[in-house]
């Protein structure tokens, strides 16, 4: 039980899909507008890594592993087309807010990367776990930067998830509207991560960004296998030297952005 | 017609740039703009899939799914589509082309899951963009990411001297740079309607 727990608890901050991996940065950085979009991005993203998750488990004996990528990327898509269309009918809202960004769901490094490292190798209840752990962590990051650049960007928080926003301050504080464009993305989520860091120092613990930290990091030495999963991979790390040190080299010399230490 | 295209050309490049205002493509953005060369055959890559990914994606949502009101399939088809294209474009370069494969084939494999690719071929179809419109608009966005893949890269290579914060290091003080040039970027904003018109 405690071992189930851990798993799930995993992706909330030590492994937090955004923060500490590192992937799935596009949405994070797009619909974190406004809270209640990062909410509903971050649930629909755990909607569909859950169920990924539990039908790629359920196939990770049937499927050759040559093609399993296709597979992978073919049962992500279908659960993305279901969510798609039960949120075109009942938040058709959100469906606007979230717009190119709900189909995009399916390269979605975190999804593809968590069937990859984690569904094809574990059982049915402890990847439906994983999901439900790494969407929380997802749901949770994408929520709270939806909070910080919806309050200072726009004075609401939750706007759209009621009638009314759960508060408005633009009347007494004006605005600073920058922070709900584009650069303030890039640097709510700089400062963001920067915190996830210090936050892991006060831990004690080292920080680990990079190929240790990257899902794909297990695919990456085979160059061909790494068609699909290793986006994140290519992305977060490339070429260099995982957790235990042991060194992964990828065919893209690419260097990898985070640094930790 | 003409005026239409650079329009939307341009506004592509600086305007609704992919990487620094659409925020799509953020993590080769982010992991191979380290180094000038590889950003410009990452780049170079993406273009071109972009552009060979409409070409195949527009005709088959329009001629062939809108008429079985199979539009509901637009994901599943456009990423499947995506994958094989990829994989195509890769074996006919390792025969044909070998110096060019030698030069963008290892970032073909990163590219099935570049969200800028599936972006470009969804929004195509999502504004109503008619063929040439739709090849003009990839190509537009495919040159848009190599202008700010090689800006940044050029950022970049600034930065890796700079002393952060300790906790800024690495990443997180790559992503405020990001935002300061994405800031840059906004100036463009209205350029397009002064110049065309439109």
């Amino acid at each position: 039980m405690k071992e189930k727990l851990k798993i799930v608890t995993n992706g909330l901050l030590k492994e937090n899909p955004v923060l500490k991996l590192v992937l799935g940065t596009c949405p994070t950085l797009a619909v974190t507008t406004m809270a209640f979009n990062g909410l509903g991005m971050g649930l629909a993203a755990t909607f569909v890594l859950i169920c990924s998750n539990v039908v790629i488990s359920l196939l990770r004996k049937v499927v050759p592993s040559q093609v399993r990528i296709p597979c992978y990327i073919t049962v992500i898509a279908t659960f993305v087309t279901v969510v798609q269309m039960l949120m075109k009918a009942f938040l058709y809202d959100l469906y606007a807010a979230l717009g190119v960004f709900l189909p995009l769901i399916v390269v979605n490094c975190i999804i593809l990367g968590r069937a990859e490292m984690f569904a094809s190798k574990n059982g049915v209840v402890a990847s439906a776990l994983d999901g439900l752990g790494m969407g929380l962590g997802f749901t949770l990051t994408l929520t709270l930067m939806g909070t910080v650049r919806e309050i200072l960007g726009s004075g609401t928080w939750m706007a759209g998830l009621l009638e009314e926003p759960i508060f408005d301050l633009s009347g007494t504080i004006p605005p600073m509207g920058i922070l709900s464009k584009a650069p303030g993305g890039f640097f709510v989520f700089g400062c963001f991560m920067a915190a996830a860091i210090a936050l892991e120092k006060i831990d004690g613990k080292k920080v680990k960004l990079g190929c240790g930290g990257c899902p794909s990091a297990a695919c990456c030495p085979e160059a061909q296998a790494c068609a699909g999963g290793c986006e994140g991979c290519g992305a977060s790390a490339g070429g260099e030297k995982d957790a235990a040190g042991q060194v992964v080299e990828t065919e893209v010399k690419t260097d990898e952005p985070g640094k930790g230490e | 017609m003409a005026v239409k295209l650079a329009a939307i050309f341009f506004s592509m490049i600086f305007v609704d740039n992919y990487v620094l205002s659409k925020f799509l493509g953020i993590c080769p953005f982010l992991g191979v703009s380290k180094k000038l060369n590889s950003a410009v055959g990452m780049s170079v890559a993406v273009t071109v899939v972009m552009v060979i990914a409409t070409a195949a994606t527009w005709p088959i949502y329009h001629y062939i799914l809108v008429p079985n009101e199979l539009e509901y399939m637009q994901t599943i088809v456009f990423i499947l589509i995506i994958a094989v294209l990829v994989q195509l474009l890769e074996t006919v370069l390792k025969k044909f082309l070998p110096p060019l494969y030698a030069a963008l084939g290892v970032y073909l494999p990163l590219i099935t899951t570049n969200c800028a690719i599936l972006g470009v071929t969804i929004l195509n179809i999502d504004n109503g963009y008619n063929f040439a419109e739709a090849l003009v608009c990839s190509a537009g966005a495919g040159i848009g990411f190599l202008l700010a893949m090689v800006l940044f890269s050029g950022v970049r290579s600034r930065i890796e001297e700079a002393k952060p914060p300790k906790c800024f290091e690495g990443l997180p003080i790559t992503l405020v740079a990001a935002s300061l040039v994405s800031l840059s970027f906004m100036g463009f904003g209205g350029i397009i309607e002064a110049i065309f018109g439109v």
